[in-house]
């Protein structure tokens, strides 16, 4: 068990900022909280399932976790709700209109943005939301602050009936810095639902009146703003910038000019307008840093009060030190002396799949089938797109795969009309949004060849449950959906529903090239788990007999890490031209002896070893 | 260190057990009383790809990031991974290194080169540069996780508590969760610092 889980008031402790929002989630008393995974968001619901007394569980999506927490809230419980910056989008149908009925039991949101894109296939700026929604945003800036303000977002949901959004990025949930706690838990028992369907059901005659109270609400959260504690200026001597900053950009300022007068903004929607006039009169001129867009700054400039922030700034990825201390001595006219940094010119490392990934034999496969039009999804299998195999040719959203897919079918070009196209999902982002795409599909005679790689788990985010998996958030055994059944269930005909063992390679290639042929659409579905999972099981490794190699390289294509090029050779061809032989090799510390490689291999130079042939050798460069 | 702020950047590749040691690194210095920030990019690490975790730690610390040219201390896990975060390193910096060497797939296949010589293109930028084979001091105490505490111990006369602090942290560590492998982790520790007063 997790000693922080156990630890008492006043006791201090490293902490992650999603680590510090399940302790305070525990704190405020919360009984339900719920979360789809989604990097930098994971841990918050991991942590909090250390929490026993917390109801907690991965919902399918994030719209389906919002709506969940918000059924608990009805019910008079403290809920919340945890999802990346993209999930927000997916939950919104959900918050928009539940921000005008309001709440019984604090709700509140987690949002983590990836700013700077680490693990994401956009960058938003949360932010939007609160002033979409009319929603209060809490902006911590550290664990600590992660912590203090997930408790305070709970009375303010309360107090205000409203659900509360504590907007976090990449650089609060995974810094780790010191938290004292400051409590235990306050139990915050539910009163049960109380039927009321004026307030709760949201015709349009019962909406409507929630428009003026709505508007209320911002009134008297705006006025809160301007007197809340977590809207503070810090005084400084240097007086010819003030700074108006929220988030972690705090830091970055604190950090970058220590001396300068700096308004950090904690409840920073609605923002203090007033409390900002009156610091902006204090300094020579006021700069805005917050990640990313120019929301505050636009709303300071239409209140009338001079301010600079994104003509000196960048709209995109993080404010750091590095950025802010050229920016801003150019505005003083100063010159920025920057240390010369040392050089050094390194190869790129990408991120790869893994040795015996049960994605790479669909990717083979799809790498040496021509006329594909290959629509991809979010996961693991999105580096598909890169070397070697160069078969992945779109990547939006979570689930887009099918629909666009059946939409590319529908919409063929000329060039298109050779083309068979391909969707590839996941299991985890099939049941968070793929299922509608093959209804769709289905329902409107589409002609798509599905691959449902099915690893049983959420791999990139680290390999969590969902409901193909067979246990939920807990560990614990819970029900596993059948694909071939749910496939059926929506019409895809039986016959065109096939599975696959992605390690045998001649069959897979086999299998789909077949599929694409049919004039109806077909679900392959594959049957390995992630390799990085306790589901997979390990064998001994595989090694290359070096008489054997004929150096044709093809188990080079199949792109797993633990295969590299021993040698290469260039010889002359029948015809005179020349030739480049690629020996392999393979690393017997990396590869599990999932025998994937051994299907590529002509001349059965890829053997397993044996028992007292296993040597450990040091990885090569 | 600059205004009593020590600034460590620990690199390698996703799987190597970098984040581990920062935590500790980390654990340690709070335990020692400063205010303390750790911080990585972790999203992909784990397949494959380039890890970097800042340890931050001194009266009051800000902001989480060690900037280019502000890192005192540069912890490798492997030996290309160290050059590439040279840049990191001020000029008057130490790099510990590992000279382990991993190829990743675009250099296996011919798309890059490995560089020849990380080592000496270390050395040769003027940082003060200590580099050991730790995998080998692992497989000679007969376990290649090891290679976390060696590179730990290699660092601990460059902190600003005695090494015996880290080395104790590290040893209750393990005595809390996995006892049976606190000596031989006491151990790397000891060869690991023997290890890092080599030069290169």
């Amino acid at each position: 068990m997790n000693a922080v889980v156990h630890a008492k008031a006043a006791s201090r402790h490293l902490l992650s900022g999603n680590e510090a929002v399940a302790r305070a989630a525990w704190e405020a008393g919360v009984r339900v909280a719920a979360a789809y995974p989604g990097t930098p968001a994971t841990e918050i619901l991991e942590n909090i399932a250390l929490y026993p007394d917390i109801y907690s569980e991965w919902s399918v999506n994030e719209k389906v976790a919002v709506e969940v927490a918000i059924g608990a809230s009805l019910a008079g419980s403290r809920a919340l709700a945890a999802m990346k910056h993209v999930g927000m989008n997916v939950a919104s149908d959900a918050f928009m209109t539940q921000s005008l009925a309001g709440v019984v039991g604090g709700l509140v949101l987690v949002v983590a943005d990836d700013v700077g894109l680490s693990s994401s296939q956009n960058e938003q700026d949360s932010r939007y939301w609160g002033r979409f929604g009319h929603m209060p945003i809490l902006e911590p800036a550290d664990s600590q602050e992660a912590y203090e303000m997930t408790k305070m977002a709970f009375d303010l949901s309360e107090q205000y009936e409203t659900p509360v959004i504590v907007r976090m990025t990449t650089r609060v949930c995974h810094v780790k810095a010191m938290v004292e706690f400051t409590g235990e838990r306050v139990e915050h028992p539910a009163a049960g639902f109380q039927k009321n369907p004026q307030r709760w059901v949201m015709t349009p005659a019962n909406a409507k009146p929630r428009l003026a109270l709505m508007h209320e609400r911002d009134r008297q959260l705006r006025a809160l703003s301007e007197t809340s504690e977590l809207n503070t200026a810090y005084v400084g001597s240097d007086r010819r910038i003030g700074f108006v900053t929220s988030g972690p950009a705090f830091m970055h300022v604190r950090e970058a000019f220590p001396n300068a007068p700096v308004l950090k903004l904690g409840f920073s929607h609605p923002p203090p307008l007033e409390k900002i006039r009156a610091f902006a009169a204090t300094v020579d001129t006021l700069v805005v840093v917050e990640e990313t867009e120019a929301l505050l700054e636009t709303e300071i400039r239409a209140a009338g009060i001079a301010v600079q922030g994104k003509e000196l700034l960048p709209r995109c990825g993080e404010l750091a030190p590095s950025v802010l201390r050229p920016a801003i001595k150019a505005l003083l006219g100063e010159l920025h002396e920057a240390p010369k940094p040392l050089q050094a010119g390194v190869f790129p490392r990408p991120p790869t799949m893994c040795a015996s990934c049960p994605h790479l034999g669909p990717y083979f496969a799809l790498s040496h089938i021509r006329n594909l039009n290959i629509v991809g999804d979010i996961g693991c299998y999105t580096l598909g797109a890169g070397h070697p195999w160069n078969a992945l040719d779109t990547c939006t959203c979570m689930g887009a795969s099918l629909s666009m897919a059946h939409g590319m079918d529908k919409g063929r070009g000329a060039s298109d009309e050779q083309k068979h196209i391909v969707a590839v999902i996941g299991d985890s982002t099939f049941l968070h949004m793929g299922m509608q795409g093959l209804l769709n599909m289905i329902y409107n005679r589409g002609n798509v060849t599905v691959l449902l790689l099915d690893n049983r788990s959420v791999g990139m985010t680290g390999g969590q449950e969902n409901p193909g998996t067979g246990q939920n958030l807990h560990g614990l055994p819970a029900p596993r959906v059948d694909f071939v059944k749910l496939a059926e269930g929506l019409g895809v005909r039986p016959e065109r529903i096939r599975t696959v063992d992605p390690y045998e390679l001649p069959t897979i290639v086999k299998l789909v090239r077949e599929e694409i042929k049919m004039e109806e659409p077909s679900v392959i579905i594959t049957t390995r788990p992630c390799s990085l999972t306790d589901r997979f099981e390990r064998f001994r490794p595989y090694a290359v007999v070096e008489d054997l190699c004929t150096g044709c390289g093809n188990c080079i294509d199949l792109g797993c890490p633990a295969i590299s090029v021993a040698r290469r050779e260039r010889v002359a061809t029948k015809s005179g031209k020349s030739r480049e032989l690629v020996f392999a090799r393979i690393d017997p510390n990396a590869c599990t002896g999932c025998h994937m490689c051994a299907g590529t291999c002509a001349p059965a130079a890829i053997v397993q070893q044996s028992q007292d042939s296993v040597v450990r050798i040091q990885p090569h460069a | 260190m600059r205004d009593g702020i020590i600034n460590i950047l620990v690199v390698g590749i996703g799987g190597q057990g970098v984040m581990t040691a920062a935590e500790m690194l980390a654990r340690t210095a709070l335990n020692q009383g400063y205010d303390v920030k750790k911080t990585e990019v972790a999203g992909m690490a784990q397949r494959g790809g380039v890890v970097s975790s800042h340890v931050r730690f001194g009266p009051r610390i800000y902001s989480p990031q060690i900037d280019a040219g502000e890192a005192d201390l540069l912890i490798g896990f492997e030996a290309a991974e160290a050059l590439r975060w040279l840049p990191w390193l001020r000029p008057t910096g130490v790099a510990m290194v590992n000279t382990l060497r991993i190829a990743p797939p675009v250099v296996s296949v011919g798309l890059y080169d490995y560089p020849a010589d990380p080592i000496g293109q270390l050395a040769a930028s003027g940082v003060e540069v200590h580099a050991f084979d730790a995998g080998a001091i692992a497989e000679q105490l007969g376990n290649p996780k090891l290679v976390n505490s060696i590179m730990l111990g290699a660092i601990s006369d460059h902190l600003p508590f005695p090494a015996d602090v880290l080395k104790t942290a590290i040893i209750e560590g393990f005595r809390a969760y996995k006892p049976k492998l606190a000596e031989v982790n006491a151990q790397a520790f000891d060869a690991g610092r023997q290890a890092g007063h080599t030069d290169r």
